[in-house]
């Protein structure tokens, strides 16, 4: 469908379709997601955030990099290891009129905290991490306490919307946020109308206390279908479209009527291994179970990784837009470690490895991964399995839709009891967001030890376990003085990644595309925000 | 007569129920929707958190009796993403979906029955050699790409036709429809006319063996020798009779066209409940797929039960024989 488009746009440009209808103050954004729910406390998901982002806002704001930046609080501080202090901002208007003030931050603070009814997935993790007790102080300052050193407040906070107490309380949740009674926030734009599948209508809110808003409407559109969303932004239905189809995008930038804006995302493309005594999908030329665990040998995990060429995905793949890496954190990111290079393409010391560790003679795998949740997932399962049976490792794929892909890859295994999460793949291609814009999550989740009762190790699927970097991701938890968490952060990447814990292949590529009369800055965290489109004077 | 739709009354609740094991069972084996939902940094406690939110975390069993327990009721539980029950979220798509079912069937006949009288009456005309190919083709040709090859058409390269969505709608008796809008009309044609290209081949063809027979039937030679006018023969005799089965087919087409909206509702994005059900489906969003699919099987066992009811009025056979259709 998608490389139909290509050509059927290149045709019609070709003839030269009629140009794109001048901007007026209405800015109309596709989305390939619709948001489900108004209600920002309702789940985690980014197609519901973006929208409600514009309504409700948070204490602290993630820049476009996803660093914290004040948002209703100004001033955020540590008063002793386990206090923070947090400074309210003053002269904030509410859609109705009434002021923001300490007692709704406690109210949203507890509404999330109690549990949203029928809630599908409510932020609530965010609060409950560290053991956050939140009391107000006076009418502009609030006090949280934690267990213990916490240096993580302002990346929880940013997750965390704030609605007006006067206006919320009482009210049914996600229901009465979605026709317009409790949709009262403090944000650039105020809530009009959402009508569900078709579009959500927010306007000017003209007594907004940061930067006037640019557009006097703006109306998100869902319309999941990477083509008719493409064929939306060329005949001028919207202005600004996400995620349009990468096969067209080089010759989106030809075009002199659409612009296309972009920037690397948070997401890491990697492949995980399993990391048991014996795994289900490794066999010997024969197709008999192998008896060991080749993933065990760092000298095959690095083969492996080598034998990958990662420009050539890159280049025939992604259409040049994906950046190869060894990183778990893209650069900006707090956690970036600048020494690391993505791996080069090298078949021969690849196949000497294996020789070295004894698989000279290769071995059969399944490489499993999903067709739906990233871009261009499938494809590059496919080039990575031809690239690992070209070193003699033969690679049979398997792909399926996401909502099957993730439960079977975190708690497939029969074995699987309550508490103790068990994979069905040996070796699986997989992404990781890196929401906080702060890599002592991604260390966390990816690279330390699976304890399900701390939650450590989350993403980390294949069970990877290095002492070394358990330590080193413990202490960054507890380091206030950011220089040092720093260095233990850059550390425990550094020996993840010499171990091969994972194969870090790219970051993902956020790209809009819009009119060309437009400006659009990008998010790292994949989100499009109203206020970060503008018009070219 | 009574234990004859007693029996089928009982046939059809015990179709409704295996159904009810079919469908619920078989969505609750694929997948999980707690991955869907979960952001990256959910940790365990989190994902807990939301398994026991969505009620997974009773067995498969448990909550297939729990289920039973309120569709019993007519409540088919909450949707997972929207929190509301999901029979209410269907009902509230369904008039975009029927209107766009209807009005589809509506062109398919305005174009069909004229085109199938034609080629019926000069079969072996070059325009009806034409007309035949194109139904082939209406036939076989997959509906996304129809749609796709219009939008570029009609909306990127001419620019005559919004691409996506539902345009203006007002109010008729509570019902939201927009083909008494301009806008409305702008935004309802290319979907309908994609939805419509099968069943406008149906008719053709159905228009066009029902001339071939009825042509040569004797009322028809009677009236010409009578004098009529041939155009009052083929407009009123004529087409009364080939009527019959078009208007019979339709009928039991327009279910279908309303499953087949699926695919066109999302290549359009108009928000009907088929757009809903592809969308739920993409999130695992049980209860709703599960109310959709009941909703659509309830549809048919009751079309077939009322179809089974007035063609046992009909023939007398078929009560007496026990061998219902």
């Amino acid at each position: 469908m998608r490389s139909l488009l290509g050509w059927t746009v290149a045709i019609a440009m070709a003839v030269g379709a009629p140009a794109l209808a001048q901007a007026q103050s209405v800015l109309t954004i596709g989305v390939r997601s619709e948001a489900s729910s108004m209600d920002p406390h309702w789940t985690q998901l980014s197609g519901d955030k973006q929208v409600e982002q514009h309504i409700f806002e948070r204490l602290v704001d993630l820049d476009h990099n996803s660093q914290p930046i004040p948002g209703l609080a100004t001033a955020w501080r540590n008063t002793d290891p386990q206090t923070w202090v947090i400074e309210l901002r003053r002269n904030v208007r509410w859609h109705d009129g009434e002021a923001f003030d300490a007692d709704d931050v406690i109210f949203s603070l507890d509404r999330l905290a109690a549990g949203v009814a029928g809630a599908p997935a409510s932020p609530a993790f965010a609060l409950a991490k560290g053991g956050k007790k939140w009391t107000k102080v006076d009418s502009h300052i609030v006090r949280i306490t934690t267990d213990g050193p916490y240096p993580h407040m302002a990346e929880d906070l940013a997750f965390v919307g704030m609605i007006p107490e006067h206006k919320a309380r009482g009210v049914t949740a996600s229901v009465d946020f979605n026709n317009g009674r409790a949709t009262v926030g403090t944000g650039p734009y105020r809530f009009v109308e959402y009508r569900p599948g078709d579009r959500i209508v927010l306007e000017r809110f003209d007594g907004y206390w940061g930067t006037k808003p640019e557009w006097d409407r703006v109306v998100f559109r869902p319309i999941t279908q990477d083509a008719s969303r493409l064929a939306a932004l060329l005949n001028g239905d919207v202005d600004i479209i996400d995620y349009p189809p990468t096969p067209d995008i080089p010759r989106l930038r030809s075009d002199r009527r659409v612009g296309i804006s972009e920037i690397a995302s948070d997401r890491l493309i990697q492949i995980q291994f399993g990391y048991r005594d014996i795994e289900p999908f490794v066999f010997d030329k024969n197709g008999q179970p192998l008896a060991i665990n080749p993933f065990r040998d760092v000298r095959v995990r690095k083969a492996l990784s080598l034998a990958i060429n990662r420009e050539a995905i890159k280049d025939r793949i992604m259409g040049g837009s994906s950046i190869p890496t060894r990183n778990i954190v893209p650069p900006g990111f707090f956690g970036f470690n600048d020494t690391l290079r993505a791996d080069p393409f090298d078949a021969d010391q690849a196949r000497r490895l294996l020789q070295q560790a004894g698989f000279g003679d290769g071995f059969k795998v399944t490489l499993h991964g999903p067709n739906n949740r990233y871009i261009n997932d499938q494809p590059i399962v496919e080039a990575i399995a031809q690239m690992w049976t070209r070193i003699g490792i033969q690679t049979d794929v398997v792909t399926m839709p996401r909502n099957v892909f993730f439960t079977d890859v975190i708690r497939g295994d029969p074995s699987t009891v309550p508490g103790v999460d068990i994979p069905k793949f040996s070796v699986w291609l997989t992404g990781w967001g890196t929401v906080a814009g702060e890599a002592t999550y991604t260390v966390t989740g990816l690279l330390e030890s699976y304890n399900a009762a701390t939650g450590t190790g989350n993403g980390n699927w294949g069970r990877y376990s290095n002492p070394r970097i358990d330590v080193l991701a413990f202490r960054a938890r507890q380091e206030l003085d950011p220089q040092v968490r720093l260095r233990f952060l850059q550390e425990a990447t550094k020996i993840g990644m010499d171990d091969y814990a994972l194969i870090p292949l790219h970051f993902q590529v956020n790209q809009w595309a819009h009119r060309a009369n437009l400006k659009h800055q990008p998010r790292v965290n994949e989100r499009t925000m109203a206020y970060d489109v503008s018009r070219v004077r | 007569m009574s234990a004859f739709i007693l029996r089928r009354l009982l046939q059809s609740l015990f179709v409704v129920f295996v159904m009810t094991l079919l469908v619920f069972f078989g969505v609750n084996v694929i997948g999980n929707p707690v991955y869907v939902f979960a952001s990256p940094d959910c940790n365990q406690a989190c994902v807990n958190g939301i398994i026991r939110s969505l009620g997974l975390d009773r067995p498969v069993w448990e909550q297939y009796v729990y289920f039973m327990n309120g569709a019993v009721r007519g409540q088919l539980g909450n949707s997972f993403t929207f929190g509301v029950p999901a029979m209410q979220l269907i009902l509230e798509r369904l008039p975009a979906t029927l209107e766009l079912a209807f009005a589809s069937l509506v062109l398919a006949i305005l174009v069909g029955l004229p085109l199938g009288m034609w080629a019926g009456m000069r079969p072996d005309a070059l325009s009806s050699r034409a007309i035949m190919t194109v139904s082939t083709l209406g036939f076989s040709v997959p509906t996304f790409w129809i749609g796709l090859i219009l939008i570029l058409f009609f909306s990127v390269h001419l620019g005559w036709l919004p691409a996506v969505g539902r345009g203006d709608t007002v109010s008729v008796l509570g019902i939201e429809v927009s083909f008494l809008t301009l806008d409305g009309l702008s935004h309802l044609i290319m979907p309908a006319f994609t939805l419509a290209l099968f069943n406008t081949s149906l008719v053709i063809r159905l228009a066009r063996a029902g001339m071939r027979e009825v042509l040569y039937a004797d009322f028809v030679k009677f009236a010409r020798s009578k004098g009529l006018s041939p155009s009052r023969i083929l407009f009123v005799h004529v087409l009364k009779n080939i009527m019959i089965p078009i208007v019979t087919v339709m009928g039991m087409e327009f279910g279908g066209t309303v499953a087949f909206a699926v695919v066109t509702e999302s290549i359009f994005s108009w928000p009907g409940a088929g757009k809903m059900l592809i969308d739920a489906i993409e999130v695992l969003d049980r209860p709703l797929i599960v109310a959709y699919l009941m909703l659509v099987v309830v549809m048919f066992v009751v079309i077939n039960l009322v179809v089974d009811i007035l063609y046992s009025l009909l023939d007398p056979r078929i009560r007496f024989s026990g061998a219902a259709r």
